[in-house]
Order: structure tokens, then C-alpha cells, then sequence
């Protein structure tokens, strides 16, 4: 029992990038484990996917069933998971810290009576399998040890690169699916459709907030300058809760985390909430009329004026 | 209808956690300290739906004694009655999801409510855990299709629709919002945009004083409460190097230009 099992995600059919990033945390398992990376796919019709992460790994199990065509449930997938991480001889089980990945790798936990290390930044040596995670909205990094045989977490997309291909193929398996009684159905997805690339990707983020006033600001003012810079668009706490954007565009501690190489903070106080979601990225641009805005102490780059007179200009001259 | 609903002491998110000189402790002495906000939303939506179908709304925390204020601040809220599991130990949230076990055994609830995430220790994992153990349906980040700002939430409608023995949960997930429907006894988690939690007001602060709270060691329960999760050291986070502040468009597009190169 010294594998390391990835769960992966999809998205329509396709494996996620976040899926990538945890195979690198993986990979970098395997090493102090001393065994080998193996993945699971989960879903209806998965061998596309299966075929892909067979090209990162030693083994891939698939875990097919009709009703996985509906959706993913935390109740199904757990008990998939929870065979499989037997199945593959898992002294470690890894999953990107996603909506998913938080929903269900602590219930695996219950049922492997696993530890489960959230959000882990990365390990703290060479040898041992101690990570560091992130407390009280990113005020402290706690190194943390999880005591138990097999040990799960789910890890922030952010912080790992995504894995490349590796020369050889690992060989596919299906296992056989038991589910038993479950007392939850799929019901529906309702997706909030967007052409931009999405938060988590893109390379440019322009994020607003109360200071843009009026929910109509974000189509005046922020998504001109997103199409410019083929940037995702995220959001305040403040302007989500006030119904301006929908909550999956949430940046900081209870929403997304994005490090892209550009973040704009646009009519942002740069509460410490908010911060944790965006403090990784790589140049950091306040625009804030209040020289005070604690933004101003994250940003590399701070603009103190009127968020209306700078948008515009900005945009037609990027 | 019987709804268990958790609470946990958390410090203030308002104020900063120090960290002991040798980075073994944090520390909390004097600072303030707040029922878990999104423990309030979990309380709101069990009021809501304990007015909605009639019941009973059992408001429960794991800690000292102190959390005896988190759980007053919930009966004030409108709550029943309250259940303090007592110890003095720092419990991992795998450990509090085994003592909620014991409690569910001998409460019997129809519905637990639980916060997503508790701020202090950002582990999202208590609900999923507790749901696991008692092999119960889950249904986390519960939202709702209407926000914050529509009538139903002005007219405090739940977000959680029950009937027929089924909750149907709205949940917030990467690209939308998903719908579930759980089999009772089922457990749900709270997302901020659940709903707006009421403040407590005198009368309710003042009838909240007569409620029972039941106390129950934790030793007592037969639960070992060893940390699965080990909590070894705590440092501060690498602060980023300082800024710098431009004047114009044009000087920030200077920058982004030639000196970040990020353009
Ligand atoms: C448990 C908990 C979790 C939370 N999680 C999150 C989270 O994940 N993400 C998050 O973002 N928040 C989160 N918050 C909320 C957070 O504390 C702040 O309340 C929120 O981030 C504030 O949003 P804001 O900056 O848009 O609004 P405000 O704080 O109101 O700031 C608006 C800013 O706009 C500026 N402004 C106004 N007009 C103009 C103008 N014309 N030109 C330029 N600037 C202007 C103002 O100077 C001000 O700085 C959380 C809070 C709690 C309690
Ligand atoms: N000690 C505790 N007492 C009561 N409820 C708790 C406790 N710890 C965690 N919880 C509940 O579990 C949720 C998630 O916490 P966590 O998994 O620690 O982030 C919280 O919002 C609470 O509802």
C-alpha cells in the first residue's frame, strides 16, 4: 500500500486542468511513498478521458455508471472512490481543491477513516509527506501531518503545475461499480454560459467591485476591457451577494482562488477576504479613488483616481 | 419536523491571530470571538424551514464552555434549545464530525444544517465527514436560484424546498448552480448566499436566557479525539514585496509594458 491515487474531473467529457495540477502534488507523493501514480475516472462513457490519463500514469481505473451521466454526486462518487483507493493500493488519495473536490474527498475520508489535509499549498521537505495549507483567510500557513494510513487532500490548483505526458501508457481498468441504496438524485444543472475563458485559466483577470457602483458597470466598464484582453472577469463578495454578477465570479476565502499573471482589482477595498482569493497572482493593478484601500498595500501597481474616468481611457489605450 | 444545526466559536474575522514566537501555537487570548458565520446562515435557513413545516430547531457546539455564547446567540436567534458537547481539547474537524454522530444517535434529527467552512481553520470538511460516517445523503454550498435581493428572500421564504420526505438543495459549484433532491435524514451546508441571517433582538436575547442547554463531556462519548490531522507549526504568510503607486493610465500602461512585461 504505497500508491498514490488521483481522482480526476471532467468537464463535458474532458479531463479538467485543475486534475493536472493535483497530478504533479501526485507525482511528487509517489516519491516519498515509493509507489506509483494511479488515476480514476468516474462518469458515463468516460474512455476518451481514460485514454487521456493514461498517457500521465501507471494505471487508470474507470468507474462507469448510467446514472453518473446526470451529474456527480458526493454520495455515489465517495463510495467509487473509496473502492478504488483499495482497488489501487492508496496510501495516498489527491484530488484538486475544486467546488467537486471539496464536496466529496472529505467524505471519502469517513469512509477510508482517512485523515483529509484541505487546500494543501505544497509539501515542506523532500521526504515526508507534511504539507502546508493556508488558515484564517490566508493570515497563517499551517504545516499540517495527516496521522492515518491513508491520507487524502485536496489540493489548490494554483499552486502546482500541470503535469506533462509521460512516455509510456498505463494500462486501463474497469472496476466493477457498487453502489447500493443512494438517497440522492441528480436533479438538474442550470450553467451560467459565458464566452470568456474561465477565472480559474485565464491569464488576465479584471476583478470589480462595489465601487463600480450599479450592476450595469460590469457590461459598461469591465467587459470591454476583458474582450480587449481575453480576460476572465471576476467579482467582490459585495457585488455578488448584491445579485450584480452570479457567484461562481466569488474571488477570496469562500470563493475562487486565481493566480494569473494580471489581476486588475477595480473599485475594491482589498478586504483581507477578498485578498486570500488573489494575493498569489503575479502583478497585481489596484484602480481605487481611496489612497487609504488596503488593496493598495497587495497591489504592484496602484492607480489612486475615479474608477469612471480611468476604465474607459484604459480600455482604448491597452 | 426536528433540525440539528451546528455552531462553532470561531475567532473574529475582523481581527488578526498572532502567532507564538517559536510557531507552535496561535495565539487567541483576549481577542474576540463570533458564532461561525456561515453557522448563522445554517440557523436562519433552520428557523425558516422550522416555520415553514412546524418543529423543533436543536442549535449544537462542540468546545469550552465558552461556546455557550455562540449557542445562547442561536436560541436568541429563535432556536429551541441547545446541546454543548464540552471539552477543552482543540478538536480536528474529523474528530467533532465523530462526536455529532453521537449526537444525531440520540437526537434523531430529520435535517442537519452545517456551515460550509469555518473561518478559522478554512477546512470545509465537518458536514461531508459527518455525512459520511452516518451514511446519510449531502447536499453542500446550499444557495438558491433566487438571490439575495429578491422578494422570496425579503419574505424569508427557505432556500431549502422539503415535501414529501425529500429536501430539494440548490448548490453553488464551478460553471452554475445544481440542483439535488436528498432523501430524509439528509444533511446540508451552507453557501453565504443562502440567505441574509436575522439579528437577535431583545425579547429573543431575553427568552434565550431560559432555554435549556444540555451538556455532555466529549470524554464521556467514547469518541477518540486525537487529531487525524496534525497541526504541527504556524507561520506567516510571505508578505508581497511593496508597490508602487503610478499616476496616469499611461505610466500604469508604461509598467504593465516594459517593466512587468505582462502586456
Ligand atoms: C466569512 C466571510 C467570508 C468572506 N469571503 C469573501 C470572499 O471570498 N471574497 C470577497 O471578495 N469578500 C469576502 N468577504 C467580504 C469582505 O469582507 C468584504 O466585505 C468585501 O470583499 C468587500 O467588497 P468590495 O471591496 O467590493 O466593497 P467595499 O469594501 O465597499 O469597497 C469598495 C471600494 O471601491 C472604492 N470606490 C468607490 N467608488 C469608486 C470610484 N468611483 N472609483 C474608484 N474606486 C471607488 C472604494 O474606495 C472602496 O475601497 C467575506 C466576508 C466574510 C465575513
Ligand atoms: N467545534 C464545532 N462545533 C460545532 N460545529 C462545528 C465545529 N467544528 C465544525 N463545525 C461545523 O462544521 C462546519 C464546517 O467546519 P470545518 O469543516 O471545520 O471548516 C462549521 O461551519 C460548523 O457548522
Amino acid at each position: 500500500m504505497t500508491n498514490v491515487l488521483v481522482v480526476t474531473e471532467l468537464q463535458d467529457g474532458a479531463v479538467k486542468k485543475a486534475t493536472l495540477t493535483s497530478l504533479t502534488f501526485a507525482r511528487e507523493a509517489a516519491k516519498r511513498t515509493g509507489g506509483n501514480v494511479q488515476a480514476l475516472v468516474i462518469g458515463s462513457g468516460v474512455s476518451a478521458a481514460a485514454e487521456e490519463m493514461s498517457k500521465y500514469v501507471a494505471a487508470v481505473h474507470t468507474a462507469e455508471h448510467e446514472s453518473f451521466a446526470a451529474g456527480p454526486v458526493a454520495e455515489a462518487y465517495a463510495k467509487v472512490i473509496a473502492q478504488a483507493a483499495t482497488a489501487a493500493g492508496a496510501a495516498v488519495v489527491c484530488m484538486a481543491a475544486t467546488f467537486h473536490g471539496k464536496d466529496v474527498l472529505p467524505r471519502v475520508g469517513a469512509l477510508l477513516n482517512a485523515g483529509v489535509a484541505s487546500d494543501v499549498l505544497g509539501f515542506v521537505d523532500d521526504s515526508s509527506l507534511t504539507v502546508t495549507r493556508e488558515m484564517l483567510a490566508g493570515n497563517v500557513i499551517a504545516t499540517v501531518e495527516v496521522a492515518t494510513d491513508i491520507k487524502c487532500f485536496t489540493t489548490r490548483p494554483t499552486e502546482f503545475e500541470a503535469a506533462q505526458a509521460l512516455d509510456a501508457v498505463g494500462a486501463v481498468n474497469a472496476l466493477t461499480v457498487e453502489l447500493g441504496e443512494l438517497r440522492t438524485r441528480y436533479v438538474k444543472f442550470d450553467a451560467v454560459v459565458s464566452e470568456r475563458p474561465a477565472l480559474s485559466d485565464a491569464r488576465v483577470v479584471i476583478s470589480g467591485g462595489r465601487g463600480l457602483k450599479e450592476a450595469e458597470n460590469f457590461p459598461n466598464l469591465v467587459e470591454p476591457m476583458a474582450d480587449k484582453l481575453n480576460a476572465a472577469i471576476g467579482a467582490s463578495r459585495a457585488v455578488v451577494d448584491a445579485g450584480w454578477v452570479p457567484n461562481d465570479m466569488q474571488v477570496g476565502q469562500t470563493g475562487k482562488v486565481v493566480a494569473p499573471e494580471l489581476y486588475f482589482a477595480v473599485g475594491i477595498s482589498g478586504a483581507i477576504q477578498h485578498v486570500a482569493g488573489m494575493k498569489s497572482s503575479k502583478v497585481i493593478v489596484a484602480i481605487n479613488k481611496d489612497p487609504e484601500a488596503p488593496i493598495f498595500q497587495v497591489a504592484d501597481y496602484g492607480l489612486v483616481q475615479d474608477l469612471f474616468k480611468v476604465m474607459p481611457e484604459l480600455t482604448e489605450k491597452i | 419536523m426536528k433540525i440539528l444545526v451546528t455552531v462553532k466559536r470561531v475567532t473574529d474575522y475582523e481581527q488578526r491571530v498572532k502567532i507564538a514566537a517559536d510557531g507552535t501555537a496561535l495565539i487567541t487570548e483576549g481577542m474576540n470571538f463570533l458564532a461561525n458565520p456561515f453557522d448563522e446562515i445554517a440557523i436562519e435557513e433552520a428557523l425558516r424551514l422550522a416555520k415553514a413545516h412546524g418543529g423543533e430547531v436543536v442549535v449544537v457546539s462542540v468546545g469550552n464552555k465558552d461556546a455557550t455564547h455562540q449557542i445562547r446567540q442561536g436560541l436568541a436567534m429563535g432556536g429551541n434549545r441547545g446541546i454543548l458537547v464540552t471539552t477543552d481539547a482543540n478538536l480536528d474537524p474529523d474528530a467533532v464530525a465523530r462526536v455529532l454522530v453521537k449526537v444525531v444517535e440520540e437526537e434523531k434529527p430529520d435535517v442537519i444544517l452545517m456551515g460550509k467552512q469555518a473561518t478559522d481553520n478554512d477546512a470545509n470538511q465537518c458536514g461531508q465527514l459527518l455525512a459520511g460516517y452516518l451514511g446519510w445523503p449531502q447536499a453542500t454550498f446550499a444557495s438558491k436560484l433566487a438571490g439575495l435581493e429578491s422578494p422570496e428572500e425579503k419574505a424569508q421564504k427557505p432556500g431549502v424546498i422539503i415535501a414529501d420526505g425529500k429536501a430539494e438543495v440548490v448548490r453553488e459549484v464551478d460553471g452554475g448552480l445544481e440542483t439535488l433532491e436528498l432523501t430524509l435524514p439528509a444533511l446540508i451546508t451552507t453557501d453565504l448566499r443562502l440567505n441574509h441571517p436575522r439579528y437577535t433582538s431583545l425579547p429573543g436575547i431575553m427568552k434565550a436566557k431560559k432555554k435549556e442547554i444540555k451538556e455532555i463531556a466529549a470524554d464521556s462519548l467514547g469518541v477518540d479525539l486525537a487529531p487525524k490531522v496534525r497541526e504541527i507549526s504556524y507561520a506567516e504568510p510571505k508578505a508581497r514585496s511593496a508597490g508602487m503607486t503610478v499616476e496616469s493610465v499611461d505610466e500604469l500602461l508604461e509598467k504593465l509594458r516594459n517593466e512587468a512585461k505582462v502586456l
